[in-house]
């Protein structure tokens, strides 16, 4: 009984120094990290990799398979030496979306989907049933030897006991250090400690056993070798299909069990501390399993047949009276199970909580307004009860499976059940096109066929699955069968179920995404995972107030506008009594924002998006600022088509002008040049008519001389023609030089009136000035004004048709302008015809007056280039034109 | 002065960097291949390997691969954290 | 002879240059210088030719033409249409008025001379 004694008493011991590390590295952290946060505590908290199962089961399945036990470290090392392909982005994801499971982060890859998280958590939850119910078993078959050792009085009715104050003692401690507190991010420093305090023990009793079997009971290393090769297990016989099927197995489960997650991505306090364990983590489950095969051999030779390798740990040194080593041996196979149980249900119990319990006891509260306080205290509630679910659950599996198989059949049945996320996991952080459909389908798939092929049948033939399903299959249909399905006989039953589950578990998955579409936010979620780097830079820590105002203005920035968003957040501070630009985020003000920001980027995306600041979940504010961005190019780019559609349509409507211009050109070309050939012909008809009279003689001398003062009028007529259309096709084109000088208006419209009197002969036209027309000084082309003035005279003279012609020259000042009206006292010019007179070729009535019509259209033309106008004036008894000039070129005198 | 003689070295570095990279990404590749040598042994019949020439046959490629890591997450920590090199 | 023609036309040059042409020949020449009363003018006169101008003041030549081929009196009577615009669409369009015959300006004498000989001749 003493020994025994001292064995609990030990136990007991272990445990408070447990608790001690965890506490005080729980202070130390909460002071600052120090030597807590290093890659070795860091990779020594990952040996929980190596179980109970490795520490007392490698050898058993050593001296059961030869070197197959290998299998379960090769897969892991290779994960780890390849760091660089997958852990890294897992990792980099896990942080950068603040992901606290691994349900949590297919869920948050596949659009949040809760069904997602559920469905993981409960197989995560199934697997890890037996895995626990495992270490309760080793850690009551190791009493056991010692209980019999003691002499066996107490040993048959201590098993079922012992696994349960062992699990009550394990779900005890994880409580107290795995629901301390609630961190943000899930991190338990005090756990991982632990852990690695426990990792240390764990090598040091294995190694230190292997180094008594190979010097203290075997003659060194070359004995132990020839003893290898003599015993049983001495030669290569290997399934290669168990081989590499355990090779993968090891791997995919490495990366999708829950407690690895845990300490390998959610506990990560530093991503370079995976480069650290990229070689530490391998080194240390190479020398973990580096005497398993000495170990296994000398046991299979000392201990007498029918022991359990199970043991040999335990049993080979206490048979060689070396009960300090064996309760060392005892502590590091304690260590390795409480370890994995305690991490297994923080993080099966995050899980549950967070993905089931929450969800429910939200929904049952009607999840309405709640005190932040509230939510805690069931959150912690909700964390202890899981744990101590999970580790009951374990306990129930142990008592039903009755502690029959072996421990590595066990393990492995676990393996194979988490390996079935590891489709939508690779899927999902390596495909953009895999979706929560297809993941769904997938998991349910590779689960189902996993319970059917692998889980039920575990318990033994007839405790769940009746033995007519087994021999027979499901409903009596033979290819229904557990150990064959689809008739395919004769395949190791691990390698089968592996195959089948995980096999159409990628392909089901593979089909659903494929044939299904993915919701926005799985396509936004898929991108942040697949381009977490270039995404995220190494994200810092949580929130605080200021930071979520700052953060929440950084981002309206973006989609608002800085402008924008800075008065938007200015005015808020202000109400609140805040200088500066960060008002405290109340609800009201965060309703503002919404609203604001979803003319932007759309409700439902305004809401997403504070909601992810505020409520500091999952998604990392750089993500959001990437997705801002994205939606700020978007916009960028939809209102440059915008601008460019509205160029183009501009473009069309100039274009269309443009050709409207050169139809109507074109018209006005023909037609001119009609008029031009109709008034160059008729002066050139008399001309050639006369001419040839003429020539012909015999006329008299006054005929002659009539005849040739026609074709000399004529001709005439013909050189002012051309000089008038030269004129205007010199000042149409804008070609004219201006000689702009200082002139008197008096002296310009006297010279007008002398070269009009001039032209004319004379006629009797009585001329009146009125207003100042002296005092007027203008700077003008004077040159050209008067040509204006004169025309203007001329066609008094010609076409008043008053009895006494009289011609009014009014000059006004108006304003900026200075208007000279030039006003006759004939019948004036019709309605209809006025907006005529200035066309080109446009004549008045049938009076022939030898013009051809283009004087006043040279007038208008001199005016617009002088910076004035003329126009016709109606209403004033008769013709009355009205010259406008700009005043910036007209001063007075003084 | 320095100017373009400090680009060649940049450019030297991130060439480097990008082939350790590659060795990284190599390595597990590398390590599967080693150890799925042993499914080439024959199991049965009189020509069967022993089994201490097997265990030192994978622990020493297990060696191998864990120096390897080790050199190549030295190498790799000696550079900047951050990397423009993801898109090779 | 004295044949009778009128000369429809707004310029004072040419028509004198047609009267003294047609009436050395000896032509009786009547002359009408705008389109308002033309198609009157042409009844009144009742001339054995017309000699006409497109472009005239109040109507065109081609009005008093179409008016003129309207009227039965007038259906038949000669006409030679003057213009100045040369233009293939301008003698076309003489054409279909039904002009007896077309000439640009600037024309030579004889061929006006053989021309109006040739249609009164033929008339």
């Amino acid at each position: 009984m003493a020994t025994l004694n001292v064995l609990v008493a030990v136990c007991l011991a272990y445990v408070a120094v447990l608790f001690l590390v965890a506490f005080v590295a729980e202070r130390a952290a909460a002071r600052g990290r120090g030597w807590l946060g290093g890659p070795w505590v860091y990779t020594l908290s990952l040996s929980i990799y190596c179980t109970a199962w490795t520490f007392y089961g490698a050898v058993g399945y050593a001296a059961r398979s030869g070197l197959e036990y290998l299998t379960i470290y090769l897969g892991p090392t290779l994960v780890f030496v390849g760091w660089w392909w997958l852990l890294r982005k897992l990792v980099r994801i896990g942080r950068a979306q603040r992901v606290t499971s691994i349900a949590d982060l297919i869920s948050s890859r596949f659009g949040k989907s809760n069904m997602l998280a559920v469905g993981v958590t409960i197989l995560s939850v199934i697997a890890a049933t037996p895995y626990i119910a495992l270490q309760l078993q080793s850690v009551t078959l190791s009493f056991e030897v010692f209980a019999r050792a003691d002499g066996g009085a107490a040993a048959s009715s201590a098993p079922a006991s012992t696994a349960f104050w062992v699990a009550v003692g394990l779900a005890v401690f994880t409580v107290l250090f795995g629901t301390r507190n609630l961190d943000a991010n899930e991190r338990h420093h005090g756990v991982v400690m632990a852990i690695a305090v426990e990792a240390v023990v764990k090598l040091c009793a294995l190694l230190a056993v292997g180094v008594f079997v190979i010097w203290g009971v075997a003659g060194g290393v070359g004995d132990v070798m020839t003893r290898i090769d003599a015993s049983e297990i001495g030669h290569w016989q290997m399934d290669g299909g168990r081989w590499a099927t355990l090779t993968f197995l090891s791997a995919a489960a490495l990366l999708c069990l829950p407690r690895m997650f845990q300490v390998m991505v959610v506990e990560n306090d530093e991503e370079r501390h995976l480069r650290t364990a990229s070689w530490a983590f391998p080194l240390y489950l190479m020398l973990m399993s580096l005497f398993v095969v000495p170990i296994a051999v000398v046991g299979l030779d000392l201990m007498p047949a029918g022991t359990n390798p199970d043991l040999f740990v335990l049993t080979v040194p206490l048979s060689q009276g070396q009960d300090g080593l064996a309760m060392l041996s005892f502590i590091g196979g304690f260590s390795s199970a409480t370890s994995m149980v305690i991490v297994a249900a923080i993080a099966l119990s995050t899980m549950v909580s967070n993905h089931i319990v929450m969800p429910i006891w939200l929904k049952l509260t009607g999840g309405g307004a709640i005190v932040s306080g509230d939510v805690r205290h069931v959150v912690l509630m909700a964390r202890r009860v899981s744990i101590a679910g999970v580790v009951f659950l374990g306990y129930l599996y142990y008592q039903l499976s009755g502690g029959g198989a072996a421990l590595a059949a066990i393990g492995l049945i676990s393996f194979a059940g988490v390996a079935q996320v590891l489709p939508a996991l690779v899927g999902g952080i390596f495909w953009r096109g895999a979706t929560r459909a297809g993941a769904l389908a997938g998991l349910t798939v590779g689960f189902a066929v996993w319970l059917y092929t692998m889980f039920l049948p575990s318990f033994g033939q007839g405790v769940i699955l009746p033995a007519a399903v087994m021999q027979e299959g499901l409903f009596g249909l033979d290819w229904l069968r557990p150990r064959a399905l689809f008739g395919i006989d004769g395949l190791d039953p691990l390698v089968h179920a592996v195959i089948w589950s995980v096999g159409l578990n990628t392909l089901v998955f593979l089909a659903v995404s494929l044939a299904s579409f993915p919701s926005p936010l799985e396509r936004l979620q898929g991108a942040q995972f697949i381009n977490v780097f270039q995404h995220s830079q190494s994200p810092g820590g949580g929130f605080g107030g200021t930071a979520e105002a700052e953060d929440l203005l950084i981002m309206s920035q973006r989609i608002l506008g800085a402008r924008e968003a800075q008065a938007l957040f200015h005015a808020e501070a202000a109400r609140q009594g805040i200088e500066g630009y960060l008002p405290d985020p109340t609800p009201e003000f965060l309703q503002v924002l919404e609203r604001e920001l979803s003319g932007s980027v759309g409700a439902a995306t305004a809401h997403a998006m504070v909601g992810q600041i505020v409520g500091g979940t999952t998604v990392s504010v750089e993500d959001l600022m990437a997705v801002a961005d994205e939606t700020a190019q978007m916009m960028e780019y939809s209102s440059k088509l915008e601008a460019q559609s509205r160029e183009l349509s501009r473009t069309a409507r100039q274009l269309r002008e443009a050709n409207e211009k050169l139809t109507r050109l074109s018209v006005q070309k023909d037609a001119f040049l009609s008029q031009i050939s109709h008034e160059l012909r008729t002066p050139m008809t008399s001309i050639r008519s006369f001419s040839e009279i003429l020539r012909e003689g015999g006329l008299e001398r006054p005929e002659r001389h009539k005849y040739a003062s026609i074709i000399h009028g004529e001709a005439i007529r013909l050189t002012r023609l051309l000089d008038d259309l030269l004129d205007l096709s010199v000042l149409e084109d804008g070609q004219v030089s201006l000689n702009i000088r200082r002139a008197r208006l008096a002296d310009l419209l006297d010279q007008a009136e002398a070269a009009a009197g001039a032209a004319s002969g004379g006629t009797g036209l009585e001329i009146r000035r009125d207003g100042p027309v002296d005092q007027v000084w203008i700077t003008t082309d004077p040159d050209r004004l008067s040509q204006v003035f004169i025309n203007l005279i001329s066609n008094a003279r010609k076409y008043c048709d008053a009895a006494g012609p009289r011609l009014t020259i009014n000059v006004t000042q108006a304003g900026e302008r200075l208007m000279i009206d030039f006003v006759d006292n004939g019948s004036g010019i019709p309605p209809d015809a006025q907006d005529l007179v200035f066309e080109k070729f446009s004549r008045i009535g049938d009076q022939k007056a030898g013009g051809a019509g283009l004087g006043l259209a040279i007038c208008r033309e001199i005016m617009a280039r002088l910076g004035g106008s003329v126009s016709y004036l109606p209403g004033q008894g008769g013709a009355a034109f009205r010259v406008i000039l700009p005043l910036h070129q007209a001063m007075a005198a003084q | 002065m320095s100017r373009p003689g400090n680009a060649l070295f940049l450019e030297r570095r991130t060439y480097r960097r990008r082939r350790l990279v590659d060795a990284a990404r190599f390595l597990p590749i590398l390590g599967a291949v080693l150890w799925s040598v042993p499914l080439l042994w024959s199991s049965d019949g009189a020509e069967t390997v022993p089994t201490s020439r097997a265990i030192l046959y994978v622990f020493g490629v297990w060696c191998f691969l864990i120096v390897a890591a080790f050199l190549l997450s030295t190498r790799l920590r000696s550079d900047p954290p951050e990397e423009p090199v993801e898109r090779p | 002879m004295g044949k009778h023609v009128l000369v429809i036309e707004d310029e004072p040059n040419i028509i004198e240059a047609i009267s003294f042409i047609l009436s050395r020949d000896g032509w009786r020449v009547d002359t009408h210088s705008n389109g308002h009363d033309a198609v009157e003018t042409v009844h009144a006169k009742a001339p054995d030719l017309v000699i006409l101008d497109v472009m005239l003041p109040g109507k065109s030549g081609y009005d008093i033409l179409r008016e003129l081929r309207a009227d039965a009196q007038t259906q038949a009577l000669p006409v030679l249409m003057l213009t100045a615009r040369g233009q293939n669409k301008d003698r076309e369009m003489a054409e279909k008025m039904g002009a007896s015959q077309f000439m640009t300006k600037p024309f030579s004498n004889a061929d006006v001379l053989a021309c109006v000989r040739a249609l009164v001749g033929a008339g």
